[in-house]
């Protein structure tokens, strides 16, 4: 259980403002910060590691005080129990790959460990190679893996999928579920994008302007009023072609493409880039083997 | 006279050596200071290890000889302590760190503010400390730099002429580097022995960039 209540003062490109993050995180949770940049979610990251200072408040991990500003207590980065995987993955660039994870061990138990994590990420056969000789994907399992080498109490993650193409997103991202299930660990994603936050979550947190200013599961969250239908995608709004008196949608759900007709006026309520719900009744939907 | 030459090409190489090694210690906790220390002041501390690079040689000599001088305060320290440093080649060695010093810190200072925070960020959230970081992570992944540094500070103090010759005079086998005895045998119009301590130097300085060039190289290459 980790409970977090800070506060700091943020200057960001949206203008200063006074952010305060009260938010309960339970055991081997997956939680996901998601907002617009700017919000604060990068820095209640870097709070949680102790790379940043809160102004005032408590971080408390299972019954031990990681800041108590009462108490001036701030354990350095390097007495809390975390993996940090960054966002240009931060890579030590002289060492391989082995080199990079056996860098992390303070025991024999995690040295006997280093082989396992990499046979999990599919590393391998690359295990002696260079950072610098590895695709992006391959970098951020890398750094996904040297996180946890140490078994941390909490894996934070700050948008460690994003500069990657979409195929080799949807892979390491069925990693992450398959690796916060085998060592259950308590994970927290910052993300931008809609359907990871909803593939990945058990519970997603909305920050906005320093505050967390929702907390549900994914399928609450972004369905505002709960509709009736027995089938739910949620895609991204690439085309609307409008044919009166319908519009033709065109969505991205996943990476399938999805076109459905609506209205005009339902149309009208839609922007090119924002991201839609696409339901229906459980007799409608007709579900047939792909050849 | 050939037991001459090779005592001052010893000399001469001994001298940068012995400045090299000191300003690699000197250099890297300096270089770090200026790129990651916080201090109001900072600007002036840098501008001072600049100096050099642009100060007439002979200024900076001319300084170092009145203050190495008995009758000045750090003089009479020195000499009540039993420590001479005018026309001594402990004042050289003095002279060469304080010149040579911009050319070891500018590469280092360069290489280093160009890692990415998250680098140290990251050794530091495995469980690194601060030094266990900079030996094992970032002294080694800005080697360029401090390949570059040691380079350059050595061939500088090689080349050296101004300073020396303000502070160390032209003792055979104490003071006398080549730079020195190039000029000195000019001026006696021994064109032929000046010829050989040029090419000498010119050869080797010529050498060890090369080598040290070819091996960056390759070494930069494995990395990115």
């Amino acid at each position: 259980m980790i409970l977090i209540n800070i506060k700091k003062h943020l200057d960001t490109a949206e203008g200063s403002f006074e952010a305060h993050f009260k938010l309960e995180v339970n055991t081997s949770e997956f939680l996901t910060l998601f907002g617009p940049s700017g919000a604060g979610k990068t820095t209640l990251m870097r709070m949680i590691a102790g790379l940043e200072t809160p102004d005032s408040g408590v971080i408390e991990v299972d019954d031990e005080i990681w800041f108590d500003s009462a108490r001036n207590i701030n354990l350095t980065p390097q007495k809390r129990s975390i993996g940090f995987v960054f966002q240009d993955y931060a890579l030590f660039p002289t060492m391989s790959v082995r080199k990079n994870l056996l860098f992390a061990t303070e025991n024999d138990e995690q040295r006997q460990n280093v082989d396992e994590l990499i046979e999990i990420i599919e590393l391998t056969a690359l295990a002696h190679r260079l950072p610098s000789t590895l695709s992006g994907g391959q970098k951020q399992r890398v750094a996904l893996a040297r996180a946890l080498v140490r078994r941390p109490k909490i894996l934070l993650l700050d948008e460690p999928l994003s500069a990657l193409d979409p195929t080799m997103r949807q892979k390491l991202q069925n990693e992450l579920l398959l690796i916060h299930k085998k060592l259950d660990v308590t994970t927290l994603l910052v993300s931008h994008d809609i359907a990871e936050t909803v593939k990945l979550s058990d519970r997603i947190a909305a920050v906005e302007k320093g505050k967390i200013v929702r907390l549900c599961p994914p399928m609450e969250f972004f369905s505002s009023k709960t509709l009736s239908g027995k089938l739910q995608l949620i895609g991204e709004v690439l085309k609307i072609e409008e044919d009166f008196p319908v519009a033709v949608v065109t969505l991205l759900v996943a990476s399938t493409i999805v076109r459905a007709v609506i209205s005009t006026d339902q149309a009208s309520l839609l922007n090119i880039g924002s991201h839609a719900i696409i339901s229906s009744k459980a007799f409608n939907p007709i579900v047939m083997p792909i050849q | 006279m050939e037991s001459e030459f090779l005592a001052t090409m010893i000399l001469t190489f001994k001298l940068a050596a012995i400045t090299t090694m000191i300003l690699l210690v000197i250099a890297i906790p300096l270089a770090a200071f200026l790129v990651f220390g916080k201090m109001r002041f900072k600007s002036i501390l840098e501008t001072i290890v600049s100096m050099p690079l642009v100060l007439p040689p002979s200024v900076l000599g001319f300084y170092l000889l009145v203050a190495f001088s008995p009758s000045s305060f750090i003089g009479k320290f020195l000499t009540d302590h039993g420590i001479r440093l005018a026309f001594s080649f402990e004042g050289l060695v003095v002279g060469s760190v304080i010149f040579s010093l911009p050319f070891m810190v500018h590469p280092i200072q360069s290489a280093l503010s160009q890692v990415p925070k998250s680098i140290f960020e990251a050794a530091y959230t495995l469980g690194k400390s601060k030094l266990q970081t900079m030996i094992h992570v970032i002294l080694p992944s800005i080697r360029h730099g401090l390949i570059s540094g040691i380079v350059l500070a050595f061939a500088h103090t090689v080349g050296e002429f101004g300073v020396i010759l303000m502070i160390g005079g032209n003792i055979p086998g104490e003071t006398r580097v080549a730079s020195i005895a190039i000029y000195d045998e000019v001026e006696s119009l021994n064109y032929a022995l000046a010829h050989q301590y040029a090419l000498t130097l010119f050869a080797v300085t010529f050498a060890i960039l090369l080598l040290v060039y070819t091996l960056n190289k390759k070494s930069l290459g494995d990395i990115r």
